[in-house]
């Protein structure tokens, strides 16, 4: 089914008889789940783009490439970095903005600026009754009301099918500079990490790449800023070697590409960065990336290894991103939570036929 | 308000004993002399004592109140340090007030992974105050953060001047302690980041106390920049120094404030504190951060948008005390335009482009009802606050006032902004709420709170329209 309004999709899923499976471009199959596919790519479109302001809005089957550009043409971006998963996932679709509002998807700049659903604004979306719903608005500050933005966030289409997005932008920098520390072991790494992190020289990705025993840190902002935090950083850092100035790519580290070619489960763990270099030694991973400065670790596992029983009782969540895994795709929650949230989809989706059980 | 319950406060002895038996002597007030203290919030024209009001000193404590008030049916209204604007805060006559004020301890710091965690009466500057030493700070600052605690910060998603390059309470929460109506005490988030399954953080933050009891809270902080400076500019005329906020903003610079006067507050601050600021239809503060060489960049971009719209006064700070003295003017704007007559505070959103207009519009309804109007607010983001000045013992002024408040959020709602910005919707804008929301969009609201609060005893009659509200509350 491809509704190409939102009132053809409220028809759509007040006349469903069972479980649809939505998607935007298709490129983040995450979780598993079975339906009548519910495509919303027709449903395109920006509808209010007010650079002064450092807002937009957008359909949700909106290409994220087709933002991208509108934004470029005025010198500002999408500061969360969404992560492209085509290559980690060989998906080959076109990503939505609705496809990374529901998923929360962001990039380094993530430990810098905030999550996806820092920068939601507003949704229109219609519930699992069919009933078209909207919150929050196109302004940036708004606290009328429930934030429901924030819980439509992440929630992978299960409390409702989003029609429209509006999100604060930022605007692009003038120039970015990354430099590199080498031969790190990962807790040594984690620390140099956090050592950038907490300086006032504005680090906007700080990750780590054991297999090539690689830190890096990046800067952005006007040049004799960026060229001026540059020399105080490496400054801060010298206790932890001599910093190189690198070209390193970070939409390869945005998007996991040292695991897309390679075979296993690939889990998205996160945690406080000060457990993560501990919990990645008994984690059994075949490889790990970090990225926010240690708070992300992605780990490549030999399909079917039970990484949960692995992380114990590490405070934070593990999700399967790629694979067969072990047990559920998301992190089970105690009890207490676990019951809010089941009655949460119970009152926005009481038939339960929206992406059902894609987040068990 | 709605009727209290009489069933409610005739069981009040009863209530009381039962409070007595979980809590020390002094920790539940129930004598009328004293629960008058929590008579009214920030918002001051409304009043009411509560039935008894009880201070736990830590989770459990309150874990307690809340099964004893569950198994009751009594309503229970949290409250922090009482500043909220918007009635969030008003007790009802048969209601229990749980103040969370004793619970001000910190009981975690943690640099290397940039959080802090606290019981969440702790107030505001004082979380900055426990790790400035260190170098950081708790970046949302709204202007009563001497007083106003974390519990109320999290509850109302409050901002501060410095929003616009730090966000609001909700981008700067990790985490939090929570107790359920029914007692249940659940943990969210932590110190790591994002949420494993749906965002319950994210919409707690901001639900103005009806969901549950916030005990503990784990919050982000940020090291300190090297330094901060701000630029004090004069148009005389508004629009001019609308696109003068636009400009900059395209300019691709990120000022960390943008706070906007017109020349009721203007005039009414000089007189009071004497910042030395100019006589002008528009003034803009812009204050931007990092190192001297840095802030100099910045500030000469800055300056010279600013000067291709001819302001009248141009006046970037060249030490601490003129820094200060900028800054002065616009810390005292609410006090000085309380000195003149009592007054009420808006606090609605509207898109930036929408401002030279709604300014106008302003200025046309005070004539039209014979109130003066001062606004003061930050622009970068279209949050207004139009100060209404009213006599609070003339009969009739505050209706007027709140009819003209009314209107103004009205307008707000119709050039695509909010009712409110950063406040909270209490019972201040409660009934207004059907002008920015549909039925839908309030059943679905009420829905989330039906999942946490199924008895409805959680500050109930706020937020909501009452009549929308009525089934929930009287089931
Ligand atoms: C002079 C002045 C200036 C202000 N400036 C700003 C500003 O710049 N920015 C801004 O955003 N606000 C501002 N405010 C409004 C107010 O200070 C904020 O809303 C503040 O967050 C309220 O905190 P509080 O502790 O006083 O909360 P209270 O007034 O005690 O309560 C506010 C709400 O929080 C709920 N609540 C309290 N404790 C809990 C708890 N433990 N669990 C769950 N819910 C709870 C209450 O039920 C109520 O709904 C200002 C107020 C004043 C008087």
């Amino acid at each position: 089914m491809t509704p190409k309004t939102e009132t053809d999709l409220a028809q759509m899923i007040t006349d469903a008889s069972g479980p649809l499976r939505i998607t935007g471009g298709g490129t983040r199959p995450i979780g598993r789940v079975i339906g009548t596919p519910l495509d919303l790519s027709a449903l395109s479109g920006v509808t209010l783009y007010e650079p002064g302001a450092l807002t937009l809005v957008a359909q949700a089957g909106t290409p994220v490439a087709e933002i991208e550009t509108l934004l470029a043409a005025e010198n500002q971006r999408l500061a969360f970095e969404p992560m492209d998963h085509r290559a980690l996932l060989g998906t080959t679709g076109t990503p939505t903005i609705g496809g990374i509002v529901a998923a929360n998807v962001s990039g380094p700049r993530r430990i810098s600026v905030g999550a996806a659903r820092d920068f939601m604004l507003g949704v229109r979306f219609v519930d699992g009754s069919g009933t078209v719903i909207k919150n929050g608005g196109r302004v940036m500050k708004n606290v009328t009301g429930y934030d429901l933005v924030k819980l439509m966030s992440g929630s992978y289409g299960t409390l409702g099918v989003l029609t429209e997005v509006s999100l604060k932008v930022l605007p692009a920098v003038e120039t970015s500079l990354t430099l590199t520390l080498k031969n790190l072991d990962d807790s040594t790494a984690i620390k140099a990490m956090s050592a950038a992190l907490c300086s006032p020289f504005e680090v906007t990705g700080v990750a780590h790449t054991p297999s090539t025993a690689t830190t890096h840190f990046r800067l952005e902002g006007f040049a004799v800023s960026v060229a001026y935090r540059a020399d105080e950083l490496s400054k801060k850092l010298a206790p932890f070697g001599r910093t190189t100035e690198a070209q390193t790519d970070w939409a390869a580290i945005r998007d996991v590409h040292a695991f897309a070619k390679q075979e296993g489960d690939v889990w998205r763990i996160s945690v406080k960065p000060s457990d993560a270099a501990a919990l990645v030694a008994k984690l059994g991973a075949v490889s790990v990336q970090y990225d926010w400065g240690g708070g992300l670790i992605w780990a490549l596992c030999p399909e079917g290894h039970d990484l949960r029983a692995a992380m114990g009782h590490t405070a934070g969540h593990a999700t399967l991103i790629r694979g067969k895994g072990c047990g559920p795709t998301f992190h089970p929650e105690p009890a207490p939570i676990a019951a809010i949230t089941a009655g949460l989809r119970a009152k926005f989706d009481p038939r339960n036929i929206l992406n059902p059980g894609i987040m068990s | 308000m709605p009727v209290p319950d009489a069933a409610v406060i005739a069981r009040k002895d009863r209530l009381v004993a039962r409070l007595r038996e979980v809590l020390p002597m002094d920790a539940v007030i129930s004598d009328i002399s004293e629960t008058r203290a929590y008579e009214c919030d920030g918002l001051t024209a409304y009043r009411c004592p509560p039935l008894c009001a009880v201070l736990p000193a830590n989770t459990a404590e309150v874990a307690a109140i809340l099964k004893i008030c569950h198994e009751l049916n009594v309503p229970v209204v949290p409250r922090g340090s009482g500043t909220s604007l918007a009635g969030g805060a008003l007790p009802t006559a048969d209601s229990v007030i749980i103040g969370v004020a004793k619970m001000n301890g910190v009981i975690e710091t943690n640099y290397d992974d940039r959080y802090i965690r606290v019981q969440t009466g702790r107030t505001n500057l004082s979380v900055t105050g426990a790790v400035e030493t260190n170098g950081f700070f708790y970046a949302p600052d709204p202007s009563s953060q001497l007083a106003c605690a974390i519990a109320g910060n999290i509850a109302m998603n409050s901002g501060g001047a410095h929003c616009l390059k730090y966000g609001v309470t909700t981008n700067n929460l990790l985490g939090v302690t929570m107790v359920m109506m029914d007692g249940t005490i659940i943990e969210i988030g932590g110190a790591h980041l994002d949420a494993g399954g749906l965002d319950l953080l994210g919409v707690i933050c901001g639900s103005e106390g009806q969901l549950g009891v916030v005990t503990e809270a784990t919050l982000r902080i940020l090291h300190k920049p090297e330094g901060a400076r701000p630029v004090l500019m004069g148009y005389d005329n508004s629009e001019v120094a609308g696109q003068v906020v636009t400009d900059i903003i395209k300019a691709g610079v990120l000022p960390v404030a943008i706070e906007f006067m017109d020349r009721p507050c203007i005039e009414a601050t000089e007189k009071f504190a004497q910042a030395g600021y100019p006589m002008c239809e528009a003034l803009l503060i812009v204050e931007v951060e990092g190192s001297d060489a840095e802030i100099d960049a910045q500030l000469a971009l800055i300056m010279e948008i600013a000067r291709k719209h001819n302001p009248v006064e141009l006046r970037e700070a060249k030490s601490a005390d003129e820094a200060a003295r900028i800054w002065l003017g616009r810390k005292s704007a609410f006090g000085a335009m309380g000195q003149i007559n009592d007054y009420m505070c808006l606090d609605g959103t509207i898109p930036v482009s929408a401002l030279p207009f709604v300014l106008k519009r302003i200025g046309e309804m005070s004539k039209e009802f014979g109130l003066d109007v001062g606004n003061v607010f930050h622009a970068g983001d279209g949050n207004m606050h139009p100060l209404i000045l009213f006599d609070a013992n003339k009969e009739g002024d505050l209706e007027l006032c709140e009819a003209m408040g009314a209107e103004i959020l009205k307008l707000c709602v119709e050039v695509g902004g909010c009712l409110t910005g950063e406040h909270g919707v209490g019972i201040e804008k409660r009934d207004l709420m059907h002008v920015q929301f549909a039925t839908a969009d309030l059943e679905a609201q009420m829905a989330v709170k039906d999942v946490f609060d199924p008895k409805w005893l959680l500050n109930p009659a706020k937020v909501f329209p009452l009549d929308s509200s009525s089934p929930r509350r009287a089931a």
